[in-house]
């Protein structure tokens, strides 16, 4: 599915994963977002920064068709992934959101156990032979959510039972279990207190060695903290997309200078 | 004066209290509202309310007190001799009573001056040909100590009559002016308002309640007189079900009890997946405008008098289950002889029961917490993975509570199973054949000439507080499953 990490390797790769083209999304008569063009790099943090509203979410879920289930939510332009279109009518929405993961806002653990919460997706989707291959899938998606050490002791106890950010690592791995190429995470860290943040971005950062991440937060020191690349959104127009160092030091737009000193947002 | 008189004085002294009470508050602050405590309007209804709640309290107390008091008095009257075999103090205490509202009558008529009324002796006058011309016939001839006993008792009504209006207008009155006299700016009439208002709440909530006890304690005691007639081994342990008018009964409750069962199961495994899959339709797949039509469609099944669906039952369901497995049927099996069985009543019940079961269904679907889907959809799951994995589970302690909520009332249901289910008792797991349960035979033992005191007909109190008890318990099980999961999900 894709190359095993070499070891140390953090350099940024330029390969380009994901890449939208003239993206528009309307809710009805409104328009969410207009004319969105990015490209976002493999093996990278990506950060989606700008006020509530501008519509980073609304574009985060149109990278995994999460829109799909709003009815009134209609997508035009084109989002590829790997060079695929994946609003091509050949594409199975469900096979899409296997390969691209998706993490939400507030913690979402099922009412079931620890274990089967982690072995949800790979029982969808058949990754496991047997029981003991789908107890190591367990229990190497909970080592890289960074909470196997927690809950190895009590994997039949109610994943709902844990503690906030206990949940928010839970359901990451969750996420990873499935074996995703792309991990979007929407406001993962806002109903967490600070150690658990530090814990979730501390795993953003390990989660790069393989994956492509996309966050949005409302937090500039946090895209500041984890992202390689950022990309400011402003009324549903992505306005300024660059290194993180860049947008954050030195801004070519008079309106990301704005938002990060704080003036608008 | 009659009651209905009184009670247009005390409202309209009601009336007069709210305006002199709204003035008098107003005058007392020279017109200025701002300096009263509360709004004018307050100052009125507690005068109001000062007139009404005591005034109407105690008449409705003196009504139900008094009749109980004269009865009391009037029966020591009447000797024990006069009594006949086989009748009760009760059915003389209701010729003593009717002469004398014949009495009542025929002097409101003119017929007989008050004082004669009192005078007459039934040794003198024919008091049947009397009151039968003013209008009350009497199956028999007056004897005299019915006819003092009725003289007795119109004079004890009269004089209670006389007391009652006097104590009634005398409250009302003085409610009237100690309340205006408070009606000046420091009085706080909010706060009397509010506790009106609170008490008038409690007392209807409590009324609810106390019918609930009421309605229990008379089954109680009926029940209670039934196992002095007949052994309680027989009837929660016996096997045979034949009430005979004659005497001599075999009265179980057990044969009964299977039929109710087996009934309310096959309405079950009718209600329940049609009903659920209808909700996960609803609530998960179909878009709002479907929605909008389909359940308000499906809810119209729920208000369908439950006596329409013993006739779909017994009309339509039944023959054409007959032209199915009876003899020349399509099936050609020879299975079912009448259009009433176990399965004609279950299945038109459990179409009964689909709107019940798919709402309360789609409440506790609803409920689960969206974000719940997000995040099975978000792994890639498809939407009935999602329901069956995710929403279902999740779900499933309101379900199951929806369910037992649906098996009570298939269990107390009754005009259904009247027309649907027959009348034989008997053990039988065959469902073609008709058998009977708990409700029908109330309704078949309490109607009918029976004589209220036998054992036959008394039954039928057992068996309504037995029915009472199994579906209070069921609810109280659905409740307390819905209540103890309902949480999970935060």
């Amino acid at each position: 599915m894709f190359d095993a990490p070499t070891p140390g390797d953090t350099m940024v790769q330029t390969d380009t994963k994901i890449s939208a083209r003239n993206v528009q999304v309307y809710y009805g008569d409104t328009h969410a977002i207009k004319d969105v063009n990015v490209d976002i790099e493999a093996k990278s943090v990506t950060a989606f920064i700008g006020p509530s509203g501008c519509g980073k979410s609304t574009f985060l879920r149109c990278i995994n068709r999460m829109n799909d289930t709003i009815d009134v939510c209609r997508v035009e332009g084109d989002i590829l992934l790997d060079g695929e279109d994946i609003y091509d009518k050949k594409v199975d929405p469900v096979q899409l959101r296997a390969k691209v993961g998706m993490v939400f806002q507030k913690p979402n653990p099922f009412p079931k156990s620890i274990y089967d919460n982690v072995a949800y997706g790979p029982r969808i989707h058949g990754l496991a032979k047997s029981k003991a291959d789908l107890d190591e899938i367990v229990e190497k998606s909970l080592r890289r959510g960074a909470i196997w050490d927690e809950v190895k002791d009590r994997l039949q106890a109610p994943g709902t039972g844990l503690s906030g950010g206990q949940q928010q690592r839970l359901c990451i791995a969750r996420a990873v279990a499935t074996e995703p190429e792309v991990l979007l995470m929407d406001e993962p860290c806002s109903a967490l207190d600070p150690i658990a943040t530090a814990q979730v971005e501390e795993l953003i950062d390990e989660l790069r060695n393989q994956y492509s991440v996309v966050i949005v937060t409302h937090s500039m020191q946090q895209a500041a903290r984890v992202s390689q690349k950022t990309a400011f959104f402003h009324l549903g127009n992505l306005v300024e997309y660059g290194d993180t160092s860049q947008i954050f030091t030195n801004p070519k737009d008079e309106r990301t200078e704005s938002y990060i000193t704080g003036r608008i947002g | 004066m009659p009651v209905s008189w009184l009670v247009l004085i005390i409202l309209a002294l009601a009336v007069a209290g709210y305006f002199v009470g709204r003035s008098r508050a107003l005058s007392s602050v020279q017109g200025d509202g701002r300096n009263l405590h509360s709004l004018p309007v307050y100052y009125g209804a507690n005068v109001a309310i000062s007139v009404l709640a005591p005034a109407l309290g105690v008449l409705v107390l003196w009504l139900l007190a008094q009749p109980m008091l004269i009865e009391r008095s009037v029966s020591g009257l009447l000797p024990a001799e006069l009594i006949p075999e086989g009748s009760n103090l009760n059915l003389v205490m209701a010729d003593v009573r009717r002469v004398a509202d014949g009495l009542d009558a025929a002097v409101g008529q003119g017929a007989l001056s008050n004082n004669e009324a009192n005078a007459l002796r039934a040794e003198d006058t024919d008091i049947r040909a009397l009151l039968g011309e003013v209008g009350v016939a009497l199956g028999q001839e007056v004897r005299p100590e019915v006819l003092n006993a009725a003289q007795s008792y119109r004079s004890l009504s009269h004089t209670g009559n006389l007391a009652m209006t006097i104590v009634v207008i005398t409250l009302g009155l003085v409610g009237f002016v100690l309340s205006v006299r408070n009606s000046h700016g420091a009085y706080r009439a909010r706060n009397v308002v509010e506790r009106a208002v609170l008490i008038l709440l409690m007392s209807a909530a409590s009324l609810a309640i106390l019918t609930t006890v009421g309605i229990v304690l008379s089954m109680l005691f009926e029940s209670i007189n039934f196992f002095r007639l007949h052994s309680a081994a027989d009837f929660f342990f016996g096997d045979t079900w034949a009430p005979n008018f004659r005497g001599d009964s075999d009265l179980s409750i057990l044969p009964l009890l299977w039929g109710t069962l087996y009934i309310s199961f096959i309405a079950l495994l009718v209600a329940v997946p049609v009903g659920l899959f209808a909700a996960i339709y609803l609530s998960e797949y179909a878009g709002p405008k479907t929605r909008a039509i389909a359940k308000p469609l499906l809810e119209i099944l729920a208000g369908i008098p439950t006596i329409v669906y013993g006739l779909f039952a017994l009309l339509t369901v039944g023959p054409m289950l007959v032209n199915l497995f009876g003899q020349n049927g399509a099936l050609g099996v020879d299975w079912m002889s009448g259009a009433t069985s176990v399965l004609t009543a279950g299945a038109v019940m459990g179409i009964m029961l689909i709107p019940f079961v798919s709402s309360l269904s789609d409440d506790i679907i609803n409920a689960v917490p969206q974000s719940m889907r997000d995040g099975s959809l978000g792994l890639g799951a498809t939407p009935s993975e999602t329901i069956r994995q995710v929403v279902i589970p999740a779900a499933l302690p309101g379900i199951v509570g929806a369910i037992l909520l649906a098996a009570s009332r298939a269990i107390g249901e009754t005009m259904i199973v009247v027309m649907g289910a027959g009348a034989i008792a008997k053990f039988s797991l065959n469902p073609f054949e008709s058998m009977t349960t708990i409700t029908t035979r109330i309704v078949s033992q309490l109607t009918g000439d029976g004589d209220f005191a036998s054992p036959e007909t008394l039954v039928a109190f057992a068996l309504g507080l037995t029915l009472f008890v199994l579906t209070l318990g069921l609810n109280v099980l659905a409740l307390f499953i819905v209540r103890k999961y309902r949480e999970q999900y935060e």
